[in-house]
């Protein structure tokens, strides 16, 4: 039996098509992937992303526990500051990719990927030092708001003045959304401004109704895992699975911004990704276009000159860039722009081209 | 329910097929394109090869699926509809009129009448 959010009967109301999705029965769509792609781009919409998981490291010496299994440094963010990072093991290739939250040095809140939360938890019990921390999953609900709106309907239901100037990107505060108790984060993956909302599962339903009756005049759309897919990807945005995993490395995603080699007290990984700098990378994560006909999707061979060279991570039609795009890992004489390959669609040869990411930019 | 409509023949993979003159017409039903949702890429055959029931002639590709399409008869490839070349979600819009796929000359004019006809169709697609 899939897992449900505290959301599931609200999406049922709402007509979803509903997919289990790593063990959690979630919306795929609600209307149109396409239309709640756009809506995101233009307006606002709403996601469950209550399947996420919350793990919290509190108490003296929080920070610094929690610090050594991140690739990135909290002890340069300021309280009230969030950070994308990753969960390495000793390869400096991913346990999982996840976004960490400094409320204060001793209290931090990391947000985890659902397929990926009971393994994530069960690595941090193994290898933090001082503090252990606590599975806090089943104590929040999340819902992100996401678009060039949700600043608009979220202030307009809540008295905490969530403007840049005060709640700026990967800042977050505490605050009562439509009476709600919510961490409100201004973060998402979607591209676009927007919030993520954690509140107790109890509340998610108020919450959720409030925003979608609140963000009518906007335009408002729940939005499933299929627009969130779409989203992402024109963003090359990694999904853990697809384009991350524990085969590559940080510094092979193209994600060494996320990867501080110089903090103080290391973290796992730190040795292999100091190496793999040295020797200089053989393999890197790019985004292509397909300049042929066709749709690259997950698992297609990326060939040159008719070798199997490398494997499409993530791929789609992008609704906003109205290409074909994808990710995938090349040899690294491979990754420049402007490189060219062939995507193997159906046993058909179809060329592709490196190009500039994010794919999507605001016109 | 989705649209069935009563003049056309169905095969079990959701195609449909209409025989129009000595030709017939190929699309995928209402209730296929809903379950696939949008449509973003259409592969079709070329115009003059040759279909073969129940064998795979195209592909559909959705924002999130590849689903492949199978010919309810035998025929040659007459016209394809390439509309779909840069509005694939044509057959969204509108799958038994401007969303159609192929025409094809039938080789053997007797495989439409083993279709399923709307009545059976419409019992397959209760059923799944």
């Amino acid at each position: 039996m899939a897992r449900r959010t505290p959301l599931n009967e609200a999406h049922r109301k709402l007509g979803a098509r509903m997919v289990d999705f790593a063990g959690w029965d979630m919306p795929v769509q609600y209307s149109s992937i396409l239309g709640e792609h756009e809506t995101v781009r233009t307006a606002v919409g709403l996601f469950d992303v209550s399947h996420m998981g919350e793990i919290e490291f509190s108490g003296p010496g929080a920070l610094e526990a929690a610090n050594r299994l991140i690739s990135n440094d909290l002890a340069r963010c300021k309280d009230g500051q969030a950070v994308y990072a990753g969960l390495l093991n000793e390869q400096g290739t991913f346990v999982d990719d996840v976004v960490a939250y400094r409320f204060s040095p001793e209290r931090i809140f990391i947000c985890v990927n659902s397929s990926n939360r009971e393994k994530d938890f069960a690595w941090m019990r193994e290898h933090a030092q001082g503090v252990k921390p606590v599975d806090r999953g089943d104590d929040y609900a999340q819902i992100a708001v996401q678009g060039p709106k949700a600043e608009g309907l979220v202030q307009r239901l809540t008295k905490t003045n969530v403007s840049k100037a005060q709640v700026d990107t990967y800042r977050f505060t505490e605050g009562e959304v439509a009476g709600v108790k919510c961490i409100i984060s201004r973060t998402g993956y979607t591209g676009e401004d927007g919030f993520e909302l954690y509140c107790a599962p109890n509340d998610a339903e108020k919450l959720w109704n409030a925003l979608l009756e609140g963000g009518q005049a906007d335009g408002v759309k729940p939005c499933g895992l299929g627009a969130r897919d779409s989203l992402r990807t024109e963003m090359k945005y990694a999904l853990y699975g697809n384009d991350i995993d524990d085969a590559h490395t940080a510094l092979e995603a193209g994600l060494g911004w996320i990867v501080k080699l110089d903090k103080p007290g290391g973290f796992i990984g730190k040795q292999a990704l100091e190496k793999q700098k040295a020797e200089g990378l053989k393999r890197k994560l790019v985004g292509f276009e397909l300049t042929g006909s066709g749709i690259p999707r997950h698992g297609y061979p990326i060939l040159k000159d008719g070798q199997r060279v490398g494997e499409v991570t993530s791929g789609t039609m992008g609704p906003s860039v109205k290409k074909p795009i994808g990710m995938g890992y090349v040899p690294t004489e491979l990754a420049a722009e402007g490189s060219t390959f062939e995507v193997e669609i159906r046993g058909r040869s179809v060329a592709a081209q490196v190009v500039k990411t994010p794919f999507w930019k605001k016109p | 329910m989705s649209d069935i409509p009563k003049d056309l023949k169905y095969t079990k993979d959701h195609e449909w097929a209409r025989q129009q003159g000595n030709t017939v017409i190929i699309g995928v039903t209402a209730h296929a394109q809903e379950a696939l949702g949008d449509v973003v890429y259409v592969e079709l055959p070329k115009v003059g090869s040759t279909l073969t029931a129940g064998k795979q002639f195209g592909v559909i590709e959705s924002t999130k699926a590849v689903s492949e399409l199978f010919a309810p008869l035998s025929g040659k490839v007459v016209k394809v509809n390439d509309v779909l070349s840069d509005n694939p979600q044509t057959v969204n819009a509108d799958p038994y009129g401007s969303g159609w796929i192929v025409e094809i000359e039938p080789s053997d004019a007797q495989q439409l009448g083993e279709l399923m006809d709307a009545a059976a169709y419409e019992t397959l697609v209760k059923k799944a």
